[in-house]
């Protein structure tokens, strides 16, 4: 049962990866993509964990959630929001 | 970008992510993370409060030139940390070779020199990290020098 679960769970967060990387693409709203871009890193974090590699998930979360997001943002607000 | 909701968030989240980050840093050698995990958490806490206010508190944090000889005295720490076992007679980077105390495996002090250079690889990573948010920031008018 629990590996039933595991892998319903293990799929949700793929297809959720999948959607993510297709959004970001496709968002106009450069503050929008960059949210939407910080939610796929955080995903990304999590199937790190589920592929059993916990050091490289704490940094996917640090630099590529917190890190990349705080650096895009400032380079939102030295130019424009819109494409 | 000044906003209510983000600068009382980033005041009580900020410390949080700071002892994470000194924690992860400091467990590097029993647990995952280490050095580059653990300042990375802790540079972004610290970009994270420049962002939410601005760049006179977070320059009150810590400014850019600090940063930056922190950058570079984390990577001399690490050559100097690593030129002790060479002084000791055995090879650059060299542990128990080199004389180091092991300590008792499972403590926090253990592991020799693994403890001193996770420590000074986050001060590096750390400050890498807020000096790079501050080129950024400052890229137009501080074009003309070199970091």
């Amino acid at each position: 049962m629990t590996e039933v679960l595991t892998e319903v769970l293990n799929a949700l967060l793929l297809l959720f990866l999948i959607v993510c990387a297709i959004a970001v693409a496709q968002i106009r709203d450069m503050l929008s993509a960059v949210i939407v871009f910080a939610s796929f890193g955080l995903i990304m974090a999590i199937v790190w964990q589920q592929l059993s590699s916990p050091d490289v998930a704490m940094v996917e979360a640090a630099l590529g959630t917190g890190v990349t997001t705080l650096l895009l943002i400032a380079a939102i607000s030295k130019t424009r929001r819109a494409e | 970008m000044e906003d209510q909701i983000v600068r009382i968030t980033s005041r009580l989240v900020t410390p949080f992510i700071q002892v994470y980050g000194i924690y992860v840093i400091l467990h590097g050698h029993l647990s995952p993370g280490g050095g580059f995990s653990g300042g990375a958490i802790f540079g972004a806490s610290l970009v994270l409060v420049a962002l939410s206010f601005n760049l006179e508190v977070g320059a009150k944090q810590i400014s850019h030139a600090t940063a930056s000889v922190l950058e570079s005295g984390g990577a001399l720490g690490f050559v100097v940390t690593g030129l002790v076992g060479v002084a000791f007679g055995a090879n650059f980077l060299a542990n128990r070779a080199a004389g180091f105390p092991l300590g008792e495996a499972g403590e926090l002090f253990s592991a020799g020199a693994i403890f001193i250079i996770t420590a000074f690889l986050g001060v590096k990573v750390a400050s890498t990290i807020v000096t790079l948010f501050y080129n950024i920031i400052e890229g137009e008018e501080k074009s003309g020098d070199a970091h």
